[in-house]
């Protein structure tokens, strides 16, 4: 199957006024947002701020009570179907089959996507994220960090336009966190469009080129970073003493701050 | 869509029975009980037990295949509960497929393991004395109530993998259809129940499916019951699809 070509030139995700209660509590209350093309957008917030509901509406597993989402240029509850041609999701929890293998994973959901030659496709990308040894071993013997690669592995089969990344880092150890990072960088490199939720301040500014903060069902800030530290009162200087941050000083005791895709997996 | 329905259900349920075939256990967890009661009722009980068959194994295992798929069919419940758990069904139910795929692989994958529980089941009867007269057209009827039987409970066990709470709610709603057939024609003839329970008995599903595979297996005219024991698994599979097919578009919309 091939990809649904975008509709137009314009954003790869626009959401408006998109609102969604559960019976009295009212998760989403106007949300207004536009994703550029290519570009990586982090949807900030606290637990139970509404960004997980946010991403099963636009990957089309929940009917929002109001508001419009386009992703690519299809709507979510008119277009379902070729949105679903659009995209990928990558939930909150890892979403990989675990009696199967790494490479039978892949397998499956290039079969599932009617490509062409489904064992080369998950050859291709095993080797990518560093999988390749362990492609025929069983998921369950992974570790948190090879199944949360392997899982945003399999939202890459098939080439979607845009992907979803539901608190990607979430529970992984610092060193599996930043492997993630680098994979996320790199799709963005490769024109996919990503839209990240996440908890974490940091992974924000490490990887987003612009930055929403969703707080009680509303969007209260919009922009870059440097837009967003420009809302703060501008800085003043002061003469602190450099501390290692505590990341710091565990990355540099496993000796894994240097090239990440060179680091080796112990399941 | 529904285009790819044939496709997609056949790489899904190729999945599925990549599970089974790496869990073997489910198939012979599923034929050990069934088995262990024949065992129980032929050598412990049996000689005491007067039928309308001399060779008491004969009589029995009707009602022991039924068993077997009402414990059997307790396994799709809890892996469709899985899936949902393990959030590879929300990963499908976001991919270009045919929805309803998930469901059906699953379902096929049912048939698949009650089927070799079946086999495994009727080679240990047959080992334990079972014999038939039973022609091709005899078994090929067998065969097609038992796999309507097994159709129209697995339904059912969709409804409770989809609504259930917790793995053990998924696998528990299985224990009342399991004891269906000791208050049937499966174990001792209806006839010498006491009156309320013998009217229970020859009235629900399971005594009409045993007594028509029990004429069959004798080769005696099956009479009405095959259409009582039809209509009961149709209807059970009717009622069920629509509560699983409700049940299932409030979980993906």
């Amino acid at each position: 199957m091939t990809i649904s070509a975008p509709r137009d030139r314009g954003p790869a995700i626009r959401v408006q006024g998109l609102e969604k209660s559960y019976k009295e509590l009212h998760v989403l209350s106007g949300v207004d947002f536009d994703v550029a093309p290519g570009s990586i957008f982090a949807l900030l917030g606290s637990n139970g701020a509404g960004k997980t509901t946010m991403v099963r509406i636009l990957s089309t597993l929940l009917r929002p009570d109001a508001g419009t989402a386009t992703v690519n240029g299809f709507g979510v509850t008119t277009e379902p179907v070729r949105v679903r041609e659009s995209i990928s999701l990558t939930g909150q929890f890892a979403a990989v089959d675990e009696i199967l293998s790494g490479r039978e994973n892949l397998v499956l959901v290039a079969r599932l996507r009617q490509l062409k030659d489904p064992g080369a496709v998950a050859d291709e990308l095993l080797a990518r994220f560093n999988l390749a040894e362990a492609g025929s071993r069983k998921v369950s013997a992974y570790s948190g960090g090879m199944r949360r690669r392997l899982d945003i592995a399999m939202s890459l089969v098939g080439q979607p336009k845009v992907i979803f990344l539901d608190e990607p880092t979430t529970g992984l150890d610092p060193e599996a966190r930043i492997e993630v990072w680098q994979v996320v960088k790199e799709l963005a490199r490769q024109g996919t469009t990503v839209l990240l939720t996440t908890q974490y301040l940091d992974e924000a500014e490490q990887l987003a080129d612009r930055i929403a903060i969703l707080h009680e069902g509303r969007i209260i800030a919009n922009g870059t970073l440097a837009e967003l530290k420009r809302l703060l009162p501008p800085a003043e200087v002061e003469y602190v003493e450099k501390q290692p941050t505590l990341e710091d000083i565990f990355l540099a005791l496993v000796g894994k701050d240097d090239k990440v895709g060179s680091s080796k997996d112990q399941p | 869509m529904s285009k790819h329905l044939f496709g997609d259900t056949a790489v899904l349920l190729g999945r599925s029975l990549r599970h089974i075939s790496r869990s073997p256990d489910t198939i012979i967890t599923t034929a050990i009980t069934p088995v262990a009661l024949m065992l129980l009722f032929v050598y412990v009980f049996g000689g005491a037990i007067k039928t309308t068959s001399d060779n008491y194994i004969n009589y029995l295992l009707p009602g022991i295949m039924l068993i077997a798929i009402a414990s059997g069919i307790a396994y799709t419940a809890v892996r469709l509960f899985t899936d949902m758990k393990s959030g590879i069904f929300e990963r499908f139910q976001s991919m270009p497929i045919a929805r309803s795929s998930v469901l059906w692989a699953h379902v096929l994958t049912s048939m698949v393991a009650n089927a070799l529980s079946l086999v495994i089941i009727v080679l240990v009867a047959l080992f334990m004395g079972f014999r038939t007269s039973a022609g091709p057209v005899e078994w090929l009827a067998v065969v097609g109530i038992l796999a309507l039987f097994t159709l129209a409970l697995t339904w059912i066990a969709v409804i409770a993998g989809l609504s259930a709470k917790s793995v053990d709610g998924a696998g528990g709603f299985s224990y009342p259809l399991i004891f269906l057939p000791f208050i049937s024609s499966a174990f001792v003839p209806t006839a010498t129940m006491p009156g309320p329970v013998r009217a229970f008995a020859e009235n629900q599903p399971v005594t009409s499916i045993v007594n028509t595979i029990q004429d069959l297996f004798a080769q005696r005219p099956v009479g009405v019951d095959i259409w009582i024991a039809l209509a009961w698994c149709l209807g059970i599979l009717v009622l069920a699809y629509v509560f699983a097919m409700a049940a299932y578009r409030r979980k993906i919309s």
